[in-house]
């Protein structure tokens, strides 16, 4: 017969694992949604990582998931950018939002030359986010903006086709824009939550 | 007055190794009408060879088989000799370039910044040696002093009338730069060295060998003020390397460059200014030169910053002929302003500021592919923002209705048939004045998929729609 080894002895030899994440510092970067940042585990967007938003169609809230973060950052005095957005943005709609647009960088590259833009600026450690739309994008590049979004310490975002949504990507967080909801499907360190988040179209 | 004079013994030589890929291979130059040729100059590894100055060229070819020949170019000499004195301008004010083959400095006036002595040496041989020129360095109490000895002993440091004049009385006769080949006859009358010469009456002197010996030997013991031409730095940088070969590829194009930058970088710190917009020309033998201009947002000084931007350019242009030369012309030098950092930034470490970034991807991507945009004061939404390169605060004109985040550089038509107005009819009715005449009923359309449109009819039809923005 093994000798009887009582519980606490075994707790406190560390070789046990419970099970039970640590909890994981609270995020200093807000989503400014009360709903998303109570779902997600970090209690806001993941720092220093790559975001994917993942919708079916241009307009269908994409921005408006942060437009918040991006009123925060800029009023703050951090640039953010734009890589080779799909559309123009509209000062006057960006204002209204809260966005101070003087700290709204907008780069204007090919599919190609994006990619190399976005990990540059990712990299650089000078903008607090940047956006960016990558088309027909795989798995190495979205590893090497994800790695330089770590080392530049800033939130990357990158807009993507909701086909993309069956493919796995080494994004830290992915979220799935559709029908006003948002669903998780990815968020590294913690259990997507279950249910998708419910996200109304402010207007109207 | 304290002088430092640097002597450079081999400037010529330095000069054209400098720019020259491989150092190391046995190099000579020569001069003279073509009858006869004679060597001036040699680097070490022709020295190996047996070569030395003084040498015909036929004896020189004899002795090295794979030997570079390098005409020797007085104007070339002088070239880098105001180029060191605009390197020694950051040091002085008063620099002098006076004396042949060395630079004369004032550095009384500039310890308190540079510190002591040894430490501002260290430093001047540290650069030295970076920008490739062999030296010696000596400081006496006035130029002349300091001028001959350096050419006597490398380092030598006086600084008190006294300590000068012993250890002037020490210098020989051959090293002490005495006017009018006075040396040699003096050292056939059994005179050694400048002691026995200061002992000598002058009278007598002044009556053998002129007034110019003894104006030079009382400048070497500062009983006479001398007034030496100063250096004054020009306005515009202008520095050329011409190749002995024809060069095709754009990667060993990089090594100039990079010393023509590094040139570049010294001499705007010495004037301390910046750069903001300069241009690399190529010399190509039968065609025109290529020209790559490097334009810059705001005034850089950083060698490495602006190297990388100009071999960015470089490397994007396609030459038509091969490179014979290669020029480098900068004429707007504008104030540098250096960036100002946080003292504690909480930002990473090799955190790059945003002036050089952007600079990095203008030099991939364009000049004008990285701008922000501004709200101009406009109803029509094609009108209402401009691009700009440098942000700039602007007033936007607060509008109640609801404005899309999107904008179609172009409205398209929206061709759905399940179409759902939300918002609407506003009219923007505008631009009669200057061509642009738009007059519009504005909706907020929701598609099929869910997706929120701004689009417009003609002013009072309903449809069909012009796809404008999305409110995404």
């Amino acid at each position: 017969m093994a000798a009887v080894v009582s519980l606490t002895h075994l707790l406190q030899d560390r070789r046990l694992w419970r099970g039970q994440p640590a909890s994981m510092p609270a995020s200093t970067e807000p989503t400014g949604h009360t709903l998303l940042d109570a779902a997600l585990h970090t209690g806001g967007w993941p720092e220093a990582a790559l975001i994917e938003v993942l919708h079916p169609a241009d307009g269908v809230g994409e921005l408006r998931l942060l437009l918040p973060t991006l009123a925060r950052l800029t009023q703050a005095g951090r640039d953010v950018a734009l890589i080779a957005p799909p559309y123009v943005p509209y000062p006057t709609a960006w204002a209204a939002a809260g966005i101070d647009f003087q700290h709204v960088q907008i780069i204007d590259a090919n599919a190609r030359q994006a990619l190399w833009a976005s990990e540059q600026c990712l990299r650089s450690g000078c903008l607090s986010a940047v956006l960016c739309w990558p088309q027909q994008v795989d798995d190495r590049a979205l590893r090497r903006l994800q790695v330089a979004a770590e080392s530049g310490r800033a939130l990357g975002f990158a807009f993507r086709d909701l086909r993309a949504a069956r493919n796995p990507s080494p994004a830290v967080l992915r979220l799935q824009l559709e029908g006003e909801q948002i669903s998780v499907l990815k968020c590294r360190g913690g259990l997507p939550p279950a249910r998708p988040i419910p996200f109304p179209h402010s207007l109207h | 007055m304290l002088w430092a004079c640097v002597l450079l013994p081999h400037l010529a030589l330095d000069g054209v190794l400098r720019r020259h890929a491989e150092p190391d291979r046995p190099l000579v130059l020569v001069s003279g009408p073509a009858q006869r040729r004679v060597l001036v100059a040699v680097n070490d590894a022709a020295a190996q060879g047996g070569l030395h100055r003084g040498q015909s060229l036929g004896a020189a070819q004899a002795l090295a088989a794979d030997l570079t020949l390098v005409e020797y170019d007085a104007d070339q000499v002088a070239r880098w000799q105001q180029f060191l004195a605009a390197w020694a301008y950051r040091y002085s004010s008063q620099v002098s370039i006076a004396f042949p083959g060395a630079i004369a400095l004032e550095i009384a006036g500039s310890l308190s910044l540079f510190g002591p002595w040894p430490r501002l040496q260290a430093r001047l041989r540290e650069e030295l040696a970076v920008l490739g020129f062999r030296h010696r360095i000596a400081l006496a109490p006035t130029a002349s002093a300091a001028w001959v000895l350096s050419g006597h002993h490398d380092g030598l440091t006086v600084t008190t009338p006294a300590h000068l004049q012993r250890a002037l009385c020490a210098v020989p006769l051959r090293r002490a730069r005495l006017p009018n080949n006075a040396a040699i006859a003096l050292d056939k009358m059994g005179l050694r060295d400048l002691g026995k010469l200061f002992s000598l009456p002058r009278a007598a002197l002044a009556k053998r060998y002129g007034p110019e010996l003894l104006t030079h030997l009382d400048r070497i013991r500062g009983q006479q003020v001398e007034v030496l031409p100063l250096y004054r730095p020009p306005d515009v940088f202008d520095a050329r390397i011409e190749f002995n070969y024809e060069v095709s590829n754009s990667q060993v194009l990089l090594f100039p460059l990079r010393r023509l930058i590094g040139d570049l970088a010294a001499y705007l710190s010495g004037r301390d200014g910046g750069v903001q917009r300069f241009l690399v020309r190529l010399e190509h033998d039968d065609h025109p030169d290529s020209e790559v201009v490097i334009g810059l947002l705001t005034p850089e000084r950083n060698a490495g910053v602006l190297f990388d931007l100009a071999k960015g350019r470089l490397e994007q242009i396609t030459v038509p002929a091969p490179v014979r030369g290669m020029r480098l012309l900068a004429r707007e030098l504008p104030p540098f302003v250096p960036a100002v950092g946080e003292l504690f930034d909480g930002r990473a470490q090799q955190a790059m500021p945003w002036t050089q970034l952007r600079e990095r991807l203008r030099t991939r991507l364009g000049n004008a592919s990285v701008y922000t945009l501004t709200a101009a004061a406009e109803h029509r939404p094609e009108r209402a923002w401009r691009r700009v390169q440098e942000a700039t605060t602007s007033t936007v004109c607060a509008v109640q209705s609801p404005r899309p985040t999107w904008l179609l550089a172009r409205p398209i038509p929206l061709r759905d048939a399940r179409l759902r107005l939300l918002a609407g009819p506003e009219r923007i009715e505008s631009g009669w004045w200057d061509g642009g005449d738009a007059q519009r009923d504005y909706y907020v359309i929701e598609t099929a998929i869910g997706q929120r449109a701004w689009a417009y009819c003609p002013a009072g039809d309903v449809g069909p729609f012009m796809l404008h923005g999305w409110f995404a």
